[in-house]
Order: C-alpha cells, then sequence, then structure tokens
C-alpha cells in the first residue's frame, strides 16, 4: 500500500510541476485536431519553425542559470544580426560567404550590446527583467534613429534597392533572396526520416559511450576484449554495406544492413551495460539516460518504416546544418556549465552574497553571461533571417524576446531554472500552438483573427503567469525562512 | 550661489534638465522658424486635458508602494467598456459621457481589487507581473470585443463579425468637456489665436485637488505609510496590503476615467491592440514630472504631463521642418519615455 501511495504521490507532483507544458500539449493536440491541417504538412511547417526558432530561445538560457531571470534584451542581439545582414547586402556579398560574414559581423556588435546591456543590469539588480524589457524598446528607439533617419543623412548609403526613394531612410522590409535566403539551409537537406533516423542512432550510441565510459575503468580486459571484437566486426560488415550500396539500386538496402549490423550489437551491449551500470549511477542520470533511449528508439524504428513506405513524409526535408548549428549550441550551453565560468554562473545565480564572499566577481560573471546570450541571440536572428528569406527592418526583432521567453516558458523552464530540453520542448509546443490556433479559431468561432488574439493572449499570459507563480513561491519561502 | 544651483540642479534632476532644455530649443526653434505659436499651445493643453487623469492615475500606485502601474490598461478596458456600453444606451453629451464614467468605475473597481490581491502575492516583481498583467488583459479583451453582444449600429463592420476598431463619437460625447467654457484668447491675430479646452483643464485640475485630498485623509496617510515603510507600517498598526489594494485600486479606477476622457477628447474610442502601451505613456510622464519608482505627488503629474506632451506637440513640427519626416518625432517619443523609465530604475536602491 505503500509503494502505491507514493507512486500516486509522485505521479501528483509530476503533474503539479509540470502544469504548464501538459496544459500545452492538451492545447496543441486539441488545436491541432480542430485546425483540419494534414499531418505531413504540419510536421513540415513545425520543423521549419523549430530549426528557424530554437537558436533564440538557447540564448535565453545561460542568463536565466545566472539568476537574471528571462532576458528580454536578447531584442538587442537581434538587432546586431540585423545590423549585419544589413551590412552585408549592402555590399552585395551573398550566400555562404555573405551569412559567415555577417555572422563575424555581428559578434562585436553584440558584445558591445551585450556589455552596455550587462552593465545597465548590474545597475538595477533584483529588476532585471523589467529593465531589459524596456531596454528593448529603448534600443528600438536608437535603431529607428540609425535605420530611418540617419541613414542618408549622416550615414552616406547609395543603394536604391535598400533606401527609401527620399534618400534617406532604409526600406521597410529587406528582400533577401538571391543574397542570404537559405544561404545555410539549402547547403545540405535531409528528409525528415533520415535526419531522424541519423539523430537517434547518434543519441543512442552517445548513451552507449556515456555507459561504456563509466564502466571501462572497471572492466576486466578480457570483457573489454570481446566487446572490441563485437565491435569491430560491426563496423566492418557497416562498412562493407556502405560499399556495397554503390552497386545496390537505393537507401533501402543500406538501412538494413545498417539496422542489422550497427544496432543489434549495439543493443546488445547497451541493454548489458545498461543493467549492469544502472544501479551504480545516481537515480537521476539514469532516468535521464532512459529518457534518451526511450525517445531515441522509437523515432529510429519508425524512421525506418517510414523509410521503406512511400509515405510523403519522405519528401520533407530539413537542413542539416542548422540543426548541426543548433546541437553545437547546446553541447556549448552543457559544456560551458561545467567550466569555471559556469560554476562561479551558477553560484553567482543562487546566491550572490555567497559568492562574492567565495571571492567570485559577481558583476563580471554577470556580464559574462549577458554577452554570451546576446552574442547567441544575433546568430540566432541570422539564422532566423536566412530562413524566412524577407527581413522587415524595422520589425523583424519586436518580438524576438517576448515569442522567445514565452516559447521557453512553455517548456517548463521557469525564470531560475531553465535547462536546454525546456528549450526544444517549449519551441515545438509554442509553434504548435502558432500554427494552429488561427485555424483552430476559424473552424470552431468561425473566425481566424479570434485564434491570433488567442495566441498573442496565450504568450502574454504565460508569461505573466510565470512570472506571478516565480514572485508568490519566492514570497512563500521568504516567509517560511522567516519562521 | 553655486551651492543654491548644485542643490537645484539635484532636485531636479538630470533628465528632467535634460527634457526641459530640449523643449526649451524645440520651443525657441519653433518661434524662430515662425510656426502658429497660438496652435502649438492649445495642442498642449488639449494634450494636457486628455492625458492628464491617465498620468495621475501613476499616483497612488506609486504611493501605495507598488511601483509604476505598467498594468493601467486593466483600467483602460474598464473604461473603454463603460464608453461602449453608454454608446449601447444611445446617451449623447454628458449624459453619455457622465454614464460611462458610471459604468467603468464599479467595473474597474472590481478588476483593480483582483489586481491588488494578485500584486500583494508578487511583492518585489510587482512591474514585471503587471506589464503581462496589462498585455494578456488587452489581448484577452479583444476577443471579448469580437465576441460581446454589444448590438448598436456605430460599432458593425459593412462586414464581419466584431466590434470595429474605432469607433467616432461625433454624435455621441466628442469633445463635451473639451468645449465646455472654452474660449479663445487673441483671436485676432493668426499666429497667436489660443483656444483653451477648459473644462477639461478643469476636470484632471478637480481630479488632482481629490487626490491631494485623498492623500491627506486618514486612509491615504495610512496608504503612504505602508509604501514608503511596509514593515514599520505594519508594525504601527497599518494593514499594508489593505492599502496596497487600495492604491491599486484607485490607480484602476482613474485609468478607467481617464480613458474616457482621452477618448471625447480624441473623438474616437480605439479598441483591440491600442490600449496595449497606453500605459507606458503616463508612466514616462510622471517620471518626467520629477516621480520615482517610490515617489509620486500631484505636481509632478502636472509638471510632467506638460512637459512631456509638449515636446511631443512642438516637437512633431518643428522634426517636420528640418527633415521632413514624420517619423523623428515618433522615434524621439519612443527614446525619450523609455530612457526615462530606465533612468527610474537604475535609481531605485536596493537590491544589494
Amino acid at each position: 500500500m505503500a509503494d502505491r501511495k507514493e507512486l500516486f504521490d509522485n505521479i501528483k507532483s509530476f503533474f503539479v510541476s509540470n502544469m504548464v507544458t501538459i496544459v500545452f500539449v492538451i492545447l496543441g493536440i486539441v488545436g491541432f485536431y480542430y485546425s483540419g491541417l494534414s499531418l505531413p504538412f504540419f510536421v513540415n511547417e513545425l520543423s521549419i519553425r523549430i530549426t528557424r526558432n530554437s537558436l533564440l530561445v538557447l540564448a535565453l538560457i545561460i542568463p536565466v542559470l545566472a539568476g537574471m531571470g528571462l532576458n528580454f534584451a536578447i531584442v538587442l542581439g537581434a538587432m546586431a544580426g540585423q545590423v549585419a545582414i544589413i551590412a552585408v547586402t549592402h555590399w552585395g556579398i551573398i550566400g555562404v560567404r555573405g551569412f559567415m560574414l555577417a555572422m563575424l559581423l555581428s559578434v562585436p556588435l553584440a558584445i558591445v550590446f551585450g556589455y552596455l546591456t550587462g552593465k545597465l543590469l548590474n545597475k538595477t539588480k533584483g529588476k532585471e527583467m523589467i529593465t531589459s524589457l524596456i531596454l528593448g524598446f529603448f534600443a528600438n528607439g536608437i535603431y529607428q534613429l540609425v535605420f530611418l533617419i540617419l541613414i542618408g543623412t549622416l550615414i552616406p548609403m547609395d543603394n536604391p534597392v535598400m533606401v527609401l526613394s527620399s534618400g534617406v531612410g532604409l526600406r521597410v522590409s529587406l528582400d533577401l533572396t538571391g543574397g542570404l535566403k537559405y544561404a545555410i539551409d539549402h547547403i545540405w537537406m535531409m528528409s525528415i526520416p533520415w535526419t531522424a533516423l541519423t539523430m537517434s542512432t547518434y543519441t543512442m550510441l552517445f548513451v552507449l559511450i556515456r555507459f561504456y565510459i563509466n564502466k571501462a575503468g572497471k572492466m576486466t580486459k578480457k570483457v573489454k576484449n570481446t566487446h572490441l571484437y563485437i565491435l569491430a566486426v560491426a563496423v566492418i560488415v557497416a562498412l562493407g554495406n556502405i560499399y556495397r550500396i554503390n552497386m545496390i539500386d537505393e537507401n533501402s538496402a543500406f538501412l538494413w544492413a545498417l539496422l542489422a549490423t550497427i544496432s543489434l550489437p549495439i543493443l546488445y551491449i547497451a541493454m548489458k551495460l545498461y543493467f549492469d551500470q544502472s544501479e551504480k549511477m545516481t537515480k537521476k542520470s539514469a532516468q535521464k539516460h532512459y529518457y534518451f533511449v526511450a525517445f531515441a528508439l522509437p523515432s529510429f524504428l519508425l524512421s525506418l518504416y517510414i523509410m521503406r513506405t512511400a509515405s510523403i513524409f519522405n519528401m520533407l526535408r530539413v537542413p542539416i546544418i542548422t540543426v548541426l548549428a543548433i546541437a553545437i549550441v547546446c553541447v556549448f550551453t552543457v559544456y560551458i556549465m561545467k567550466t569555471k565560468l559556469g560554476q562561479d554562473l551558477k553560484t553567482v545565480g543562487q546566491d550572490r552574497h555567497i559568492a562574492t564572499t567565495a571571492g567570485i566577481h559577481s558583476d563580471k560573471t554577470r556580464l559574462t553571461a549577458i554577452i554570451i546570450s546576446t552574442v547567441l541571440a544575433s546568430w540566432g536572428q541570422l539564422f532566423f533571417l536566412q530562413n524566412l528569406g524577407t527581413m522587415s527592418t524595422y520589425g523583424s526583432h519586436e518580438q524576438v524576446g517576448m515569442f522567445s521567453i514565452a516559447a521557453l516558458l512553455i517548456g517548463g523552464a521557469s525564470v531560475s531554472k531553465a535547462t536546454i530540453g525546456q528549450a526544444l520542448l517549449g519551441v515545438v509546443l509554442f509553434h504548435t500552438l502558432f500554427i494552429v490556433s488561427p485555424l483552430a479559431g476559424r473552424n470552431v468561432f468561425g473566425d481566424a483573427q479570434l485564434g491570433e488574439f488567442f495566441r498573442a493572449f496565450v504568450a502574454y499570459g504565460v508569461i505573466g503567469l510565470s512570472l506571478g507563480m516565480h514572485a508568490w513561491k519566492k514570497q512563500i519561502q521568504s516567509r517560511n525562512s522567516l519562521k | 550661489m553655486m551651492e543654491k544651483i548644485n542643490r537645484f540642479y539635484k532636485s531636479f534632476g538630470l533628465p528632467r534638465l535634460i527634457i526641459a532644455s530640449f523643449l526649451a530649443i524645440l520651443s525657441v526653434t519653433a518661434v524662430v522658424v515662425g510656426l502658429p505659436i497660438g496652435d502649438l499651445f492649445s495642442a498642449i493643453l488639449v494634450r494636457f486635458g486628455m492625458h492628464g487623469i491617465l498620468v495621475l492615475a501613476m499616483v497612488p500606485a506609486i504611493i501605495a508602494g507598488i511601483g509604476l502601474n505598467f498594468g493601467l490598461p486593466l483600467g483602460i478596458l474598464c473604461g473603454l467598456l463603460g464608453g461602449l456600453i453608454s454608446i449601447e444606451l444611445d446617451l449623447k453629451g454628458f449624459a453619455g459621457f457622465f454614464t460611462a464614467i458610471i459604468i467603468a468605475m464599479p467595473l474597474a473597481a472590481i478588476v483593480g481589487w483582483a489586481y491588488g490581491w494578485l500584486l500583494n502575492r508578487v511583492k518585489g516583481s510587482e512591474m514585471m507581473v503587471a506589464t503581462y498583467a496589462g498585455f494578456s488583459a488587452v489581448s484577452i479583451m479583444s476577443i471579448g470585443w469580437l465576441i460581446l453582444p454589444l448590438k448598436s449600429p456605430e460599432f458593425a463592420w459593412p462586414i464581419g463579425k466584431g466590434i470595429r476598431t474605432t469607433i467616432a463619437l461625433v454624435d455621441r460625447y466628442e469633445r463635451v468637456l473639451n468645449d465646455f467654457w472654452d474660449f479663445t484668447l487673441f483671436a485676432e491675430s493668426d499666429k497667436l489665436r489660443l483656444l483653451v479646452p477648459t473644462g477639461s483643464i478643469l476636470f484632471v485640475l478637480f481630479a488632482c485637488l481629490l487626490m491631494w485630498m485623498f492623500l491627506r485623509s486618514r486612509v491615504g496617510v495610512a496608504m503612504r505609510a505602508a509604501g514608503d515603510n511596509p514593515k514599520f507600517a505594519e508594525a504601527s498598526g497599518i494593514n499594508v496590503n489593505k492599502s496596497r489594494i487600495v492604491g491599486t485600486m484607485l490607480s484602476t479606477i482613474l485609468g478607467s476615467i481617464g480613458i474616457i476622457v482621452f477618448n471625447q477628447s480624441f473623438s474616437f474610442i480605439q479598441l483591440y491592440q491600442a490600449p496595449m502601451f497606453m500605459g507606458f505613456g503616463a508612466v514616462a510622464a510622471i517620471l518626467i514630472g520629477g516621480a520615482s519608482v517610490k515617489k509620486a505627488s500631484i505636481s509632478n503629474v502636472l509638471i510632467g504631463t506638460l512637459l512631456f506632451q509638449g515636446m511631443l506637440v512642438v516637437s512633431l513640427p518643428v522634426a517636420n521642418i528640418i527633415m521632413t519626416l514624420e517619423s523623428l518625432a515618433e522615434i524621439s517619443r519612443i527614446i525619450i519615455s523609455n530612457g526615462i523609465i530606465l533612468y527610474a530604475l537604475t535609481q531605485v536602491s536596493g537590491g544589494e
């Protein structure tokens, strides 16, 4: 009986602590049902939006960990990115070269903006979020001043395509077609099942290698060698199949070969190691690996199945370089939290006074966090715009802060806690809602606008709710600590 | 002498000095380039009457210790609803105007009470929560405007559902206050002709007087004490949470009245996304008038509204002459209003 009660409590606490996310999962499913969209169309739209927006959301994580709350000032990072795009487009440097140059150019700008933001936020401790929000509006004014007034008056710019016909100020939108549009996305596209297959394979490999490294120290030489043999045989057979694929017809042969030669031995070792290892690992870490596999294995099998069919999903394509960039930023975020800087960030985030007593320069650490966030945001905006293909000169950056923050919060993050998983899940859920709500609004209430307003309400409401909940929790905590 | 200047500078504050001199430069330019001074001045007076109450709404919130009330749209929405219902009842002139206020006030009181309750639960993050409470209220009411069962023909689109984005107040209560006892000075001179919207200015001054009296009443003094030093107030037997709720309710009610006054002067009711950023303008105005996140007075309201609106009024034609760019005035508004809010935020001691 005690076990059952414990289980029940666990389930209850899971639902309570993930309330927001669960509500949005339900909203997304219901909305999708009523939107009447076909699944492939939806998946395509969603995958475009995920690759487009993830970087901007990931840029929010580090300031949260540093205790600075949700950094609404990533708007400034987005502006840095846009300045770079304007420059590159003006110089007529196109494609990957142009994109690389824009990435380079945006870094010093973003560092300067981030530095100034950080300085300001250090002066307004405890009010960082409202400050960064207002700073976004303020910076938007400066941005407009520069590109609407100073271009053509103080800053000479001779470019009839980009400058308004009066010769002063940039046009409202900047078409990137033939320039930076798809500069990165179209380098290398892969179909969705292929991408899922690769990703899940690598996830499982990652888990395996983690276990192996954990375990290797304690193994006898004989066991190690056995594993090595199995792996070697698997790799040789796989390579042989890759070689043969050129001679046999299509993907499918290769896939089955891959499945047979790599995944089975890998699975064997993984299972064996898992059962040996799981007792020794901390519960949390074991759980995490379990989630990884639980997610990767079905998607591995599902994508294999889809590739065997003539499903339309095989036509949908994913920009691999962008996905890689997202992965790199994820790894970077995890990595940096393990360095000295990351530990300092966490300490400062938990308690500035303790950090100062421990000899950490808290202001400087906070400054670094904001600079990193701003630089990531500037790159995020570059990836965003190269996919979108048109830049609304005075509007593309405005909503970046709000939408990214709403996404992060929907994923289950809070003002003081955020993880990569929450960021990515949040992007999926938020953009699901984004895609389905106008259509669901039209189908259910006969008015697409209603859905759009609802969407805006959700974005604002979830931010307000999350801020309110956090402040309330803090109040209760401080009251309890007084008792 | 130097000391006096220094003290004056300290009490006046750097940002106000900048804005006042900016306004002075603008005014001199306006005179030099020969703009009609009378028109400009009457525009400033009209805008003073338009925005005065909305700015005054900041006072009880700041004094009660809530800080800058970015959640002003909550009150504004109640005012808009009152205005619509008054039209729905087919009322005209002063009857329509005051009915709108009478309907809006209890609504705003209820909303303000709930909002105050919310803010008591999020002490320390009031401004952020208030901002997003306002934003989400505006978006949920956008849905409300689409589906509310108001049937007056003035609300309807030629085709489609929902209430129009802007509703003209001609034949309703357009400029009822502005035109009340209005008079013209220097009527003969083209350059100096100055129309004074007496009614709306008196209305603002009357509201300010009431607020001034309230702040000196027993409840008002308790509220000020609760805002100044909550712990001390609690110790001396003041119910801090209740005082804060009173402040929030007053602020919300003033917001609802403020928007009705605004609308009668503007001649239109604007719905949907329009109220979203109205709170920011009011916040900026009172800060320019010399208030801070913790301190505000009636004089801050009067000076701030005049300075801020004066700057907006004068900058537009001046900017047009210099650059023929109307966006310049709008841009300077964005920079100045958000700049002053940022400045005020850096002046809050605490955190450490």
